[in-house]
């Protein structure tokens, strides 16, 4: 079974009198242990799909469903839940609590499942150790590099064992070491832990390493390419 | 986590965190003071009248309190002591019996007013003795009398000179007799300290031909709060048609309606103080929300409820002003605690004089009532925790990917 599946999936916006059509007709399957870019230029609808797909917005039609479950239906309330138990997400920058330590950071998605402290801890440390991290636990965001937040933003993706991790624009305000390292991890957790990555990109770097690249054109898929490295 | 997160997000931009908390501390610090102050003063006026004046509460026989004679007095009946003291929240009664007199000393004439007391009594529940500037209380069976301090100047009389009171007693008969000065108090009420003098109740009864009669008497609540509630309960259980209950709201109602038209003026002030501070704290808020449009959309992505969301932001506030009423308490308890033992005096001044014109001892002491702290407390942080209730809302209708575009 796909981890997502949409069906003639449609964004539409309205912008005064004109009809902005974001997302148009996407028929889409994602399935588990996938590493794949959607990328495509500017206001091509990338973003717009995986905002459709992470239940960030809402559809004007079709559906999208997760793990078989369709969510287009959501109430916000549910979609929030949701989102915490099937979904992680990193976003391009400053997608950490700054007031939080770089472990607390990570332990807090885990906080809102309401796991225990003991739990969250040994989680949060082996997470943060996986991304390389494992000496900057107590750092908080501002004391880490851009680099080093992204892994941490990573880290905390993961925390709730989500089915998959969208990732909007990760590596756009990264240098190139950064971003390879960052790379390196994720492709790490989805070749050794089959966890699946779905990244809306224009950076060639990211571009150059997943094993499947969706085009979106005018809110349209132009192209579905599975690449082998 | 929340409250981690509430706390060490009011740190995210100190300086104005301190300035809002600031704003708070300020505007709680001068409520306090003035409130105290305010409170205070009613309540040195209210000492005034219930001490060696009315009580808390009288008991007296019907229509004594308009007609103020001897001929309205009433007989000491023990059956109606017992009652009095059998009802619930009654602490004792004490008997008094006031009536006036023309004083005479040489050439020196003044008209009295003198009242009949139980000394013991009234130096248990009024702090009666602590006036004395010279001579002594007298004893239950004492002969002597006792005179205000105004009066013993008036007179220029000191212990063991002699004065003589000439009157109408009970029934008409002629009240005419001579004293020892025993001592002199200094009444805390201007007014009174200038016309009153004591004879033992026994005394009084003696020189008015009123053989066990008394005019009131003073109940002695147990709780001095509880007294409107404790006047209904002794309506309840005695003969109306006979006796009359009245509390010291009903027997001075001019002093009631004069606290409450300035205390109204004063609850004036106080609304525009906490509406200026009202100003800073919303503006903070304005900020925060605003500035943290991103951030509240991420979280909301990654699964925080807003529920949670919105107790943190309201927590937040909550702390933020919580730091100003804690600063503006304790820098504040000094003050009153000063003011308290160390009351600003007036005398001298015209608004001394205008205190004295009604009666009252010319001092503004502050009170040290703990429900000031709490009240004003309270409300700084009702208003703190309503004024959030913008950030709840704003939390409440955000769109995720709006939020995070901005």
């Amino acid at each position: 079974m796909p981890v997502i599946e949409t069906h003639n999936l449609e964004r539409v916006y309205q912008d005064g009198s004109q009809v902005i059509k974001a997302v148009d007709g996407i028929d889409l399957q994602i399935d588990e242990g996938e590493f794949t870019a959607i990328v495509g230029p500017s206001g091509s609808g990338k973003t717009t799909l995986l905002n459709l797909i992470g239940g960030l917005d809402k559809p004007t039609g079709g559906q999208v469903s997760i793990a078989g479950e369709n969510i287009s239906d959501l109430s916000d309330n549910q979609m929030i839940n949701f989102r915490l138990e099937h979904i992680g997400f990193v976003f391009q920058a400053y997608n950490l609590i700054p007031v939080l330590t770089a472990v607390e950071n990570v332990e807090f998605i885990m906080l809102l499942q309401k796991k225990s402290k003991v739990e969250r801890r040994r989680r949060a440390t082996q997470l943060l150790e996986a991304v390389g991290l494992g000496d900057r636990l107590d750092k908080k965001p501002g004391e880490l590099s851009g680099g080093q937040q992204q892994r941490v933003a990573v880290a905390r993706a993961l925390a709730s064992k989500p089915d998959f991790v969208l990732a909007d624009e990760p590596t756009a305000n990264l240098d190139s070491a950064s971003t390879a390292n960052l790379l390196d991890i994720m492709a790490r957790l989805n070749r050794e832990e089959n966890m699946t990555f779905v990244f809306a990109t224009h950076d060639q770097r990211v571009i150059d390493r997943a094993k499947r690249i969706i085009t979106v054109e005018d809110g349209k898929i132009k192209s579905d390419v599975k690449v082998d490295h | 986590m929340i409250l981690k997160l509430a706390w060490r997000n009011i740190w995210r931009n100190k300086r104005r965190s301190l300035i809002t908390a600031a704003s708070v501390l300020f505007a709680l610090f001068f409520a306090l003071i003035m409130r105290s102050m305010q409170l205070g003063a009613y309540e040195n006026m209210i000492r005034n009248v219930v001490g060696v004046s009315t009580g808390y509460i009288q008991v007296h026989a019907k229509d004594f309190w308009d007609e103020k004679t001897l001929e309205y007095s009433m007989e000491r009946n023990p059956s109606l002591e017992q009652k009095i003291l059998s009802t619930e929240g009654v602490a004792d009664v004490v008997p008094r019996l006031e009536s006036f007199s023309l004083a005479s000393t040489g050439n020196a004439t003044k008209a009295a007013a003198i009242l009949g007391i139980d000394p013991q009594k009234e130096t248990e529940y009024f702090d009666f003795d602590n006036g004395l500037q010279e001579g002594e209380i007298f004893a239950e069976n004492g002969k002597g009398i006792l005179l205000s301090e105004g009066l013993a100047e008036y007179f220029k009389l000191k212990t063991n000179d002699t004065l003589v009171l000439i009157g109408q007693g009970y029934h008409g008969v002629s009240a005419n007799g001579k004293y020892h000065v025993n001592g002199v108090v200094k009444l805390r009420s201007p007014e009174l300290n200038k016309r009153l003098a004591f004879l033992t109740l026994k005394e009084a009864q003696f020189l008015y031909g009123a053989d066990n009669r008394i005019t009131s008497f003073v109940v002695i609540p147990e709780r001095e709060n509880d007294f409107p509630e404790l006047t209904e309960s002794l309506r309840t259980g005695l003969d109306t048609a006979a006796y009359e209950v009245m509390n010291w709201r009903e027997m001075m109602p001019e002093l009631v309606q004069a606290i409450q038209a300035d205390s109204a003026g004063g609850l004036v002030m106080l609304f525009i103080l906490y509406l200026v501070i009202s100003f800073g704290i919303f503006g903070t808020i304005l900020m925060m929300t605003s500035e943290r449009q991103y951030e509240y959309g991420i979280l909301t992505a990654i699964g925080m409820k807003r529920g949670k969301l919105a107790l943190t932001v309201v927590m937040e506030t909550f702390f933020l002003s919580l730091l100003g009423v804690i600063g503006g308490g304790l820098l504040a308890l000094p003050l009153v605690l000063y003011y308290h033992y160390n009351p600003i005096n007036l005398g001298g001044g015209e608004m001394g004089d205008a205190y004295e014109e009604y009666g009252f001892e010319p001092i503004i002491p502050a009170s040290i009532d703990p429900s000031i702290i709490f009240t004003h407390s309270t409300i700084v942080l009702f208003i703190s925790v309503l004024l959030s209730f913008y950030a709840v809302w704003k939390i409440y209708y955000l769109q995720p990917v709006k939020a995070m575009r901005s």
